[in-house]
């Protein structure tokens, strides 16, 4: 399949350091927010990415989004190099890649009514006349299911699930290939997570469209995800198809986060157990694998030598010096 | 419920102030002594002083004198000047258009450079533009308006003999008046426009207007400026309220025959009826201005609008 072997995205070795600059007062440590990041994105699939807050997996989206300046590395997007783009080209860039916030309430400018909310990006980029406009106003608010009397109403009216879906609908307007979905449910209630979640499902599956879905929650990454990608401290620790990684994880931290998961956690084997700790600081990264401060398994290698991303088996990708001895003994 | 009775109940309270105000200038007025006494000086003879205390009706008891103030009032007599035996409505009209004129050209100058330097200042956050913008509005409103004033005479007037320091005859005149008392709108302006647009920027909703290409300038003026304008809409109408007693100094250090100079002169000279006039229309100005405030308001935000409408 051609489809499969041309990737939508690819990011190599992706970087953002904040800080570090030096004033005349003081001079500010660099935190490493992302450090090393690599991923791959297929047309119309959806890569979970997941890990503690703090970890840069939103800084990551952003960077991708164009929110945000890589200080190193590559985003290539449909064959184009995202970094190098200057403003103006990431102007018109930004049709095809959209963003959906955490907080939608708070993504949605209070001032104005719900159908000119998704009607902006339209008049933006001047698609089709005024008729032609509204009438997709229409299609885009039953696409994501929003009653056409909420058209008229404003952001302070509507629930939060609603709201959502407004942002949803506004990101679709621009018919986007890729859409970064930074924590898109975590606000939501739990019922109405899964709706939003079962919404974003159906359109994937009507537009192609493929979802970079960055989450804390495993629960609802592993409903919606093809893949996964785990980061810790900026740096993805490892990557695979959803349901293996799952089953039968690979990296002490992966282990760990689904331990951590209630109902998921009961039969596994494994002295891992809980996290202790609060992840290092990304401006004062341990020395060697960043995990080896809370890894249950850390031994004298761990804190010397920094283990690199590898693929160990079909499609999946650890960083662990330790990986197939781990396995063996769970 | 309706819009038009909280309106209303905004105006009963707009006149219980005046009303307010009235009295106790009144009560002040009186307080700081016979008026008389400053008008005929103290070589008068008892008949003079009695003849003008019944001219003015000061010679009637202070109740009966405060309630036929306040007939009058409400007629739109304010009573004649002590000094000038003109009507006192009738000298304030001759001094207005003289502070309209200062005092709106200074107040527009002020809203352009304020609203613009605060939103440039904003965007450009802890940098150099910033820091030098906000110097600037510190100094702007924090430098005396009289100190200022006789800066710029100093320098514009007398060093370079550009422009002329007292008068208003022509639009050359209004310069310099012009630009002290719009510096001192400008400074303030450009603080709160600045930290108003400073926490609207940092809303996702712009940051969302980022991710999905709306074009930078449509971005602040479109999406951050009219969520911010409250706060700043806010110090608007109240400087717009403070325009007349803003002048009195700027219209005294530039020899311009307006409103404020004419309160100054009636405060020296006793003129009861000129002085409680004058702060009655300012006072008025005041409550107008924030009657208008309170109407921008639910014009610029639906959520103030839906609020009105549930109560």
């Amino acid at each position: 399949m051609s489809e499969r072997s041309e990737p939508l995205l690819r990011v190599s070795k992706l970087r953002r350091h904040f800080g570090g600059g030096r004033s005349f007062f003081r001079s500010q440590r660099t935190i490493r927010a992302v450090e090393d990041v690599s991923l791959m994105l297929r047309v119309g699939e959806t890569l979970g990415l997941v890990g503690e807050s703090g970890c840069g997996k939103s800084t990551t989206g952003r960077m991708i989004v164009g929110l945000e300046r890589p200080s190193g590395g590559e985003i290539v997007f449909k064959g184009r190099d995202l970094a190098g783009l200057s403003p103006g080209d990431w102007q018109r860039q930004r049709r095809d890649i959209q963003m959906i916030f955490q907080n939608p309430q708070s993504a949605l400018d209070p001032r104005l009514s719900i159908g000119r909310q998704i009607r902006e990006p339209l008049d933006l980029h001047e698609i089709g006349d005024r008729a032609v406009r509204d009438a997709e106003v229409a299609r885009l608010m039953q696409a994501v299911a929003l009653p056409p009397e909420t058209a008229g109403h404003f952001p302070h009216q509507i629930s939060g699930g609603q709201a959502q879906r407004v942002v949803i609908a506004r990101a679709l307007a621009m018919k986007p290939s890729l859409i970064v979905c930074d924590e898109p449910v975590s606000a939501l209630d739990v019922s109405v997570q899964s709706k939003v979640t079962e919404l974003l499902q159906e359109l994937q599956e009507r537009f192609d469209i493929a979802y970079l879905f960055i989450s804390h929650d495993l629960r609802v990454v592993k409903q919606l995800s093809h893949r996964i990608a785990v980061m810790y401290l900026g740096q993805i620790v490892e990557e695979g198809p959803t349901d293996p990684v799952y089953r039968q994880p690979l990296h002490p931290y992966t282990m760990a986060l689904l331990a951590a998961i209630p109902d998921l956690s009961a039969p596994r084997r494994t002295r891992s157990g809980r996290l202790m700790g609060d992840p290092p600081s990304p401006a004062n990264p341990p020395p060697g694998c960043h995990f080896h401060t809370r890894c249950p398994y850390a031994r004298p290698r761990c804190s010397a030598e920094m283990p690199v991303l590898r693929e160990v088996q079909g499609g999946r990708s650890v960083r662990c010096h330790f990986a197939e001895e781990l396995r063996a003994e769970s | 419920m309706m819009p038009g009775r909280h309106f209303l109940v905004k105006l009963a309270r707009g006149l219980l102030t005046v009303w307010l105000i009235v009295t106790l200038t009144f009560v002040a007025l009186n307080l700081s002594g016979d008026p008389i006494d400053a008008l005929v000086g103290d070589q008068a003879s008892p008949e003079l002083i009695a003849h003008y205390r019944e001219k003015f009706g000061l010679d009637r008891p202070l109740w009966q004198q405060y309630v036929s103030y306040i007939a009058g009032i409400a007629q739109g007599d304010f009573g004649l000047s002590l000094s000038d035996q003109r009507p006192a409505v009738e000298l304030i009209a001759g001094a207005l258009p003289h502070t309209l004129r200062l005092g709106l050209t200074a107040f527009v100058l002020g809203l352009i450079l304020g609203v613009g330097f605060g939103i440039v200042a904003a965007l450009n956050r802890n940098r150099p533009v910033d820091r030098l913008v906000m110097s600037f509005a510190v100094l702007g409103f924090s430098l005396p308006n009289f100190f200022l004033g006789i800066l710029l005479i100093l320098l514009f007037s007398l060093h370079w003999r550009l422009l002329p320091s007292s008068g208003d005859a022509t639009a050359l005149h209004l310069i310099l008046p012009a630009v002290t008392l719009g510096t001192h709108f400008a400074g303030t302006f450009a603080r709160f426009t600045r930290s108003a647009m400073l926490e609207v920027l940092n809303k996702q909703y712009v940051v969302a207007a980022r991710a999905k290409g709306v074009p930078s300038l449509r971005r602040v003026l479109w999406h951050a400026l009219p969520n911010a304008a409250i706060p700043i809409i806010t110090i608007i109408g109240l400087k717009l309220g403070d325009l007349v007693a803003g002048s009195i100094i700027v219209e005294t250090v530039f020899a311009v025959p307006g409103v404020g100079r004419l309160l100054v002169n009636a405060v020296t000279s006793r003129d009861f009826a000129l002085v409680q006039a004058i702060l009655i229309m300012v006072s008025v100005t005041m409550i107008l201005a924030n009657l208008a405030v309170d109407a921008i308001y639910t014009l610029i935000d639906p959520r103030m609008r839906a609020a009105r409408s549930e109560n």
